[in-house]
């Protein structure tokens, strides 16, 4: 009996443990998952749980459930991977034997990798919602708002699903309207980057979005502290944004096991193979979904198409063949843009996001890099998807590489 | 994609100007792009540039600061010293690398 050991029980390493395990033979392979605890939480949701549109009882199931029956799910906390041995040890002693690796422990908010962000204003006027506990207070905080400055911050890239800032600053905005105080907030959305909008056609597509809406921009902004007497973010370059509610984007980083394993980078992902996730150090290790270090969005959808694509791969490897499949770093998501309406956007390793229809080229029925109210029902829907078809490794209607067809590549020829 | 001429060579840029095909650059080019936004290139940039172009090569993307400080031993503050106001446009631009990106 061989063994495939699976670090890790959310989206990626459950939809590949669940997927595989219907593929492989019982009397040839045992998968095993392994994860502290048993909840599963709908990391999608956090978004909109400081609003209060889902509550907190709506963003959490049982791991083992979802989990196919005839998969362990060992709890426990991972001390180290011994790749030299194929051993895993847990912080208790324990320690689980593989044949094959999967690390698919994510990444985590470190809001400790910052000074002063946990200061004496973290969970009072400095937040994040990144985690459930933090979208939990920030709701508490946000309800308790009456106006003043609320600043958007993502500390660094790369971050999980990188366009969450930027919906929350739509959502905060119509949240405020909603409550009939939005001309008493001012709104600055403070980024690493050059912009809030960094590729061009999608750029153009949303236009003067945030202008409209009156939310500044602080670009090229790379915070060094969180002052917590003067309420204000400090740059490397000196410059002070002031607070009365901050919500911020900690660094995002690997789990620490695997810096304490000598599998990490400097941010603890695990170098892989950008088309394979192979590692590039072990050949029976893989890392999947967030945990990797591939240059595609960090995203429950990239995870989903790249473990349709890893499945195919690692049958064939173990049957000692080579893995002729490729990752195109196909992501896919939903962005909310406020007022009940979402955008949607389907890009990879080498197209940017373009306009057209998905999932069906002319046909639709959701529209690319357009508001419309459909693509705002299509996330909110996507919350059975998740749990239903992509979670137990049921075939999506949806090919995991991108599509070209029907999209409007002129636009990039004519950049 | 637009073109222009640096040294008297064509080279292929986007709209702000930053060059998009990796094997057109040379440290040649590095210099003239630097002096073009008023940086002298000296042993502290070069080691930043170089970085950035091993890495993009190895990576498919371009560093970020945190990257580029903790696995390329130059630290923040000094790349806003070798490269003021602006260090990841600034020294992507000179290493003829995409400015660094979101995903939309």
């Amino acid at each position: 009996m061989k063994k495939l050991l699976v670090l890790g029980g959310g989206t990626a390493g459950s939809m590949a443990a669940n997927n595989l395990r219907r593929k492989l033979s019982a009397s040839e392979w045992e998968i095993t998952v392994v994860d502290a605890d048993d909840n599963h939480r709908y990391q999608p949701g956090f978004l909109f749980m400081p609003f209060g549109t889902y509550k907190p009882n709506q963003v959490t199931k049982s791991r083992r459930k979802a989990l196919n029956k005839d998969v362990p799910l060992v709890y426990g906390e991972i001390d180290k991977v011994l790749p030299e041995e194929n051993a895993v040890l847990l912080t208790d002693g324990r320690r689980l034997d593989y044949d094959m690796l999967i690390i698919a422990t994510g990444v985590s908010p470190r809001p400790d990798q910052t000074d002063g962000m946990q200061g004496d204003e973290w969970r009072k006027s400095v937040h994040e919602f990144y985690t459930y506990e933090g979208a939990v207070a920030l709701a508490q905080a946000l309800e308790k708002f009456d106006g003043g400055r609320l600043v958007i911050n993502i500390v660094e890239m790369p971050i999980k699903c990188p366009v969450a800032p930027l919906e929350f600053a739509f959502l905060a905005d119509s949240y405020f309207k909603d409550r009939g105080i939005r001309n008493k907030v001012e709104m600055t959305y403070v980024t690493p980057l050059p912009g809030a909008f960094t590729k061009p056609i999608a750029a153009e597509a949303f236009g003067n979005t945030l202008e409209e809406k009156g939310i500044a921009v602080e670009p090229d902004y790379m915070l060094m502290e969180v002052d917590n007497e003067k309420k204000a973010l400090v740059s490397y370059d000196e410059r002070e944004v002031p607070f009365d509610l901050l919500v911020t984007i900690p660094l995002n980083m690997g789990a620490d096991f695997v810096a304490r394993s000598g599998l990490g980078n400097e941010i603890n992902l695990v170098p892989v193979d950008k088309f394979t996730q192979v590692s590039k150090q072990y050949d029976n290790i893989f890392a999947l979904g967030d945990a990797n270090d591939i240059p595609a969005s960090k995203a429950g959808s990239v995870a989903h198409f790249e473990i349709d694509i890893f499945v195919e791969n690692f049958l064939l490897y173990i049957a000692g063949k080579e893995m002729t499949h490729k990752f195109d770093g196909h992501a896919n998501c939903f962005i909310e843009t406020g007022g009940g309406k979402a955008m949607l956007i389907d890009f990879n390793y080498d197209y940017e996001p373009l306009p057209g229809k998905y999932p069906v080229a002319g046909i639709g029925p959701m529209s690319l890099l357009k508001q419309t109210r459909l693509n705002h029902m299509g996330k909110l829907a996507f919350k059975w998807v998740y749990w239903n078809i992509l979670i137990p490794g049921r075939p999506m209607p949806v090919p995991a590489l991108m599509s070209t067809a029907g999209k409007r590549t002129d636009l990039i020829e004519s950049k | 994609m637009p073109t222009t001429t640096i040294n008297g060579r064509d080279v292929t840029v986007d709209d702000e100007g930053f060059m998009t095909v990796y094997d057109e650059w040379d440290e040649e080019t590095g210099k003239s792009l630097a002096a073009a936004i008023g940086i002298d290139m000296t042993d502290e940039h070069w080691k930043v540039v170089r970085f950035l172009r091993e890495d993009f090569k190895a990576q498919g993307a371009t560093p970020t600061i945190r990257r580029v400080s903790t696995a390329g031993g130059v630290d923040t503050k000094q790349l806003f010293t070798l490269f003021p106001k602006k260090p990841a446009k600034k020294m992507a631009y000179i290493a003829g690398l995409p400015k660094p990106a979101g995903c939309v």
